[in-house]
């Protein structure tokens, strides 16, 4: 008995290992710009070209920054949710079209409906690569000092919205 | 028909011709691009590196890398840059930090533990072979057997 006490104990462990490493979602980079400023930009808009939108017109208002693109499919299913979150009036969505062509993102807002106020068009990506984004759709919540409180990466669903996302921006904007 | 064959022949010429386009002009900072692009991790295919990536993200980062070659930027600023924005995870080799050292000394470990374990096992061994006393009966018993196998041979 004793013999297969020890064997049995390290195989525990390492099923034990295991498990928890099917839990984790090899995608999901822990961001380190969390509790960091948030890069500054100025980029045109896409519904006005010819106007600049500018991060630092947002300071004093917690706000989502929300990375999207035409072509990404993600995109396309966290839209109803960023649809009802912008109805709710609870916190504004910025949106950023990244690495997109104009027709193509105005085409698709215009077909699902825009959830946005502005969106800002970052045609090279530099602003992406700033923000330390690799794969959109990726959301970001910025508090009233213009810090980054949270980044999701991936689609946003109803849950974290609900979990994750409105409990932060409640207790953000009462600061 | 010859003339087809001809084409037929120069079209793959064509094809390599297309391909074989200089990187950059500047082939000192191709070299320095190279060079540190095989240390930087790819995030969209976690296991290639930026140097062996097509993706676009991949193209991103190198002609951003690029030009921080043409600032004259070091190297390590340039690595910095990256790591500010995406995590120690774009780095192959990770730093060592509290959190990484079970990364960095697990393989040791697991050596001397082995070790460790294979002396402790051969020591036991070597301690019951020893141990194991014969009797005067058991030992004129092997005696007889040997001197049989003797005669017998």
């Amino acid at each position: 008995m004793n013999r297969f006490l020890l064997p049995l104990s390290i195989f525990v462990v390492v099923v034990g290992f295991l498990a928890v490493g099917l839990t984790l979602n090899p995608r999901e980079i822990p961001s380190p710009l969390v509790g960091k400023s948030a890069p500054d930009f100025s980029l045109p808009q896409l519904h006005d070209q010819g106007k600049v939108f500018s991060s630092n017109e947002l300071t004093g208002k917690v706000w989502l920054l929300n990375f999207w693109a035409s072509w990404c499919s993600g995109c396309k299913t966290e839209h109803p949710v960023l649809m009802q979150l912008a109805q709710s009036g609870e916190v504004p969505i910025y949106g950023m079209d990244y690495k997109d062509q104009r027709e193509e993102a105005l085409a698709w807002l215009r077909r699902w409906g825009n959830p946005y106020p502005v969106t800002a068009v970052d045609e090279s990506g530099r602003v992406g690569i700033n923000y330390g984004v690799y794969g959109v759709p990726e959301t970001y919540v910025i508090d009233k000092q213009g810090v980054i409180r949270y980044k999701q990466i991936g689609p946003l669903d109803d849950d974290v919205v609900a979990k994750k996302i409105l409990p932060l921006v409640k207790e953000l904007q009462a600061k | 028909m010859s003339w087809l064959a001809l084409i037929m022949l120069l079209m793959p010429g064509l094809a390599w011709a297309g391909e074989a386009k200089p990187l950059a002009e500047d082939p000192v900072a191709e070299a320095r691009l190279k060079h540190l692009a095989v240390e930087l991790r790819c995030l969209v295919c976690q296991n290639q590196t930026l140097a062996d990536s097509n993706a676009p993200l991949a193209e991103d980062l190198r002609r951003e890398v690029r030009e921080m070659i043409a600032k004259n930027m070091s190297d390590q600023e340039i690595i910095d840059f990256l790591v500010q924005r995406y995590g120690d995870f774009v780095l192959y080799r990770p730093p060592w930090k509290m959190t990484t050292t079970l990364l960095w000394i697990g393989p040791f470990l697991l050596l001397v533990g082995g070790a460790i374990t294979l002396v402790m096992a051969l020591r036991r061994r070597g301690r019951t072979l020893t141990d194991s006393a014969v009797t005067d009966e058991e030992h004129r018993r092997v005696e007889q057997l040997l001197s049989q196998g003797v005669k017998r041979s």
